[in-house]
């Protein structure tokens, strides 16, 4: 099954008088369950792909496909709504809200999709001990270290039993050691709940963890290939 | 729901010194603002409480024709039988007391110095006087039998450098336009706390006043005092006849009620100004926090908060914050009126007129009305300011935010 469809889609940025075609008649699938690495060189238009899969961004012309949702034409509150339900992020700056706890951070978008307190409280400890960090449920970000940081956000974007995880470098400021953890949760949650996860990377290390790669290089695609990881 | 309230609380301990500050400003504003009110209310209070107790009085009785600028004892001026009038005005409900009072210009010298005065003829006896009869510092108040006797006020005994039992000359106006001198004892000095009004005023008894103008059994009015102050027209109307023109407080009173009105709009944009600059404030410290959290703002976007969420969360935070501001401003505020209404202000001779006068004292009054009304505006002017910075974090798109870092 399908959950996200690209049709050569385009994304012109404009700066002044200065237009950059950041990514130019892309089209792909993306199949439900898929854990696929973006790569390609800083400035190929990883990151500007993924907003557009994540319904940040609309593209300048061509057509995006979420969910069976047709994103192009939807407005500023239709495509929250779409996010809330449907689409989990990962950052690369372990994007969690500061004056929250580890818990209540995971907990938030939950909140957001109101979900009843049992149902949150039950959610929310799953999935802490789905990343190993049950025990540190009551620190702020602050008090946590990047990788366990990190594994918080993992957590907080499968919350609301996303159909797709869209991760923008999410290793990249981390050292191997925790690097290679988030890159083993990730995968063992793709595994465990079918969910799609679609990471940008440059990182070799973490390419060889896809199933599929997609190469891109001046907003096109170059190559799509199967991935080393079984 | 989402736990605004937490995330809101929590935001403004982030920055605890600087909401602490903001919202300080918005304190001080508040107090400021109930202490000018109060201050105010406690001046016009004064004002109107003493020019009428002094001067007015709730209603006069005059003569159809009678010129209160003249102050002419001329007959055709004048009540005939005013004894009689004014017991018939006393036997109402609503009259607390009604006294004849003449009234005529003069001059008092004592040594080299004469100084304009008004000499008012008054039943000794009356409760009309009692605001100098209390006020008496010196000597003896008047009796009806006095016949030498002269009441002065502190601030002309002061400067005439005159004691009871001192001799000083009067010179009336008299009623058939010429004018005529005697020698009279200072029985007694007062003070009734208004300078304005007691260096310009002395008093003789009624039937001394009235043999020395040549008033005859005549009276210039008669001085009335109500129950409750808001009879008056009902009352005014009951006793007015064709010989008759009755003036309520509020007719003779009319610079007073002017200035009151004008100073209710003063007062209104002195509001408006203050609030203005603590709303400032409070809009400055949430834009500091908009642009300091537009990464997350951006997160909270992207995990699907909406905009009018966003707009919520930062008005939250404006609420708590003014919540905190207006609560302590009140209680600062109150208190400030609530000290000040017990000790006052000591202003001394403001050299008003004989149409305003003012106790030399003023004393804060916070009446609860204008409290809450000064509370409640200022809590959503601060609300309202607060809207800008909380539109700004929901404009923002959640690339853009994502990546400000
Ligand atoms: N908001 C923007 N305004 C203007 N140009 C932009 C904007 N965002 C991206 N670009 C440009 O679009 C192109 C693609 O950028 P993008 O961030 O998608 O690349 P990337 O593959 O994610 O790179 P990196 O590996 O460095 O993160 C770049 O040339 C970039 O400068
Ligand atoms: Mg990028």
């Amino acid at each position: 099954m399908e959950v996200a469809r690209l049709i050569e889609v385009t994304r012109i940025y404009k700066v002044g008088n200065v237009e950059t075609r950041a990514l130019n008649g892309i089209t792909t699938v993306i199949h439900e369950g898929e854990f696929t690495a973006l790569v390609g060189p800083s400035g190929s238009g990883k990151t500007t792909l993924l907003q557009l899969i994540g319904c940040l961004d609309r593209p300048t012309s061509g057509k995006v496909i979420v969910a069976g949702h047709e994103t192009t034409h939807l407005n500023h509150n239709q495509r929250a709504d779409l996010r809330r339900s449907t689409i989990g992020f990962v950052f690369q700056f372990f994007a969690l809200i500061p004056t929250l706890t580890a818990y209540e951070n995971v907990e938030m978008p939950l909140l957001l999709n109101g979900k009843s307190a049992a149902e949150r409280r039950k959610r929310v400890m799953e999935l802490l001990e789905a990343v190993g960090m049950v025990n540190r449920a009551h620190h702020r970000p602050d008090q946590l270290s990047g990788g366990e940081q990190q594994r918080v956000a993992v957590a907080r974007a499968l919350a609301p039993y996303p159909k797709i995880i869209l991760a923008d470098e999410p290793t990249a400021n981390l050292d191997t050691q925790n690097g290679e953890q988030v890159m083993e949760i990730m995968k063992k949650l793709n595994r465990e709940t079918g969910t799609t996860f679609i990471f940008a990377t440059h990182d070799p290390r973490v390419i060889k963890h896809a199933r599929r790669i997609i190469a891109l290089r001046d907003g096109t695609i170059i190559e799509d290939q199967p991935g080393e990881s079984p | 729901m989402i736990h605004y309230v937490k995330l809101a609380y929590r935001n403004l301990g982030r920055h605890r010194r600087r909401s602490i500050l903001s919202g300080l400003a918005l304190a001080l504003g508040t107090a400021l603002l109930l202490f000018i009110a109060a201050f105010f209310e406690g001046e016009m209070r004064s004002a109107m409480e003493t020019t009428i107790r002094l001067n007015t009085g709730h209603l006069q009785l005059q003569d159809a024709d009678y010129d209160p600028d003249k102050l002419s004892v001329a007959w055709e001026y004048l009540i005939e039988k005013p004894e009689q009038v004014a017991a018939q005005i006393q036997t109402l409900d609503a009259v607390a007391v009604a006294a004849p009072r003449l009234i005529a210009n003069g001059i008092v010298s004592a040594g080299d110095e004469a100084v304009g005065v008004q000499i008012i003829g008054i039943a000794p006896e009356s409760k009309a006087n009692d605001p100098y009869r209390d006020g008496l510092v010196e000597g003896q108040f008047l009796t009806a039998e006095d016949r030498d006797g002269i009441l002065i006020g502190y601030p002309l005994a002061n400067s005439l450098g005159l004691k009871p039992g001192d001799r000083l000359s009067l010179l009336v106006n008299t009623a058939n336009g010429s004018v005529d001198e005697q020698v009279f004892t200072v029985r007694g000095i007062f003070s009734t706390g208004t300078t304005a009004y007691d260096k310009g005023v002395v008093f003789l008894s009624l039937a001394k006043a009235q043999v020395f103008s040549g008033a005859g059994d005549r009276a210039s009015l008669i001085f009335i005092l109500l129950n409750d102050r808001e009879q008056a027209e009902a009352v005014a109307a009951a006793i007015r006849t064709p010989a008759y023109q009755v003036k309520t407080w509020r007719q003779m009173n009319e610079l007073l009620v002017l200035v009151n009105d004008f100073s209710n709009a003063y007062l209104a944009v002195i509001n408006l100004i203050v609030l203005g600059v603590t709303a400032t404030v409070i809009v400055n410290t949430l834009l500091m926090s908009v642009f300091e959290r537009t990464r997350e703002i951006g997160i909270l976007a992207a995990i699907g908060m909406k905009r009018r969420q966003i707009i919520a969360l930062f008005l939250t935070e404006a609420a708590l914050l003014a919540l905190g501001g207006v609560a302590f401003g009140g209680a600062l505020g109150w208190a400030l009126s609530a000290y000040f209404g017990e000790v006052g202000f000591y202003f001394g001779d403001l050299g008003m007129s004989a149409q305003m006068l003012m106790q030399d004292r003023i004393y804060t009054v916070l009446t609860l009305e204008a409290a809450i009304n000064l509370i409640l505006t200022a809590f959503v002017i601060t609300l309202l300011a607060a809207l800008y910075p909380a539109r700004m974090a929901a404009r923002m798109e959640p690339v853009e935010a994502l990546r400000g870092k």
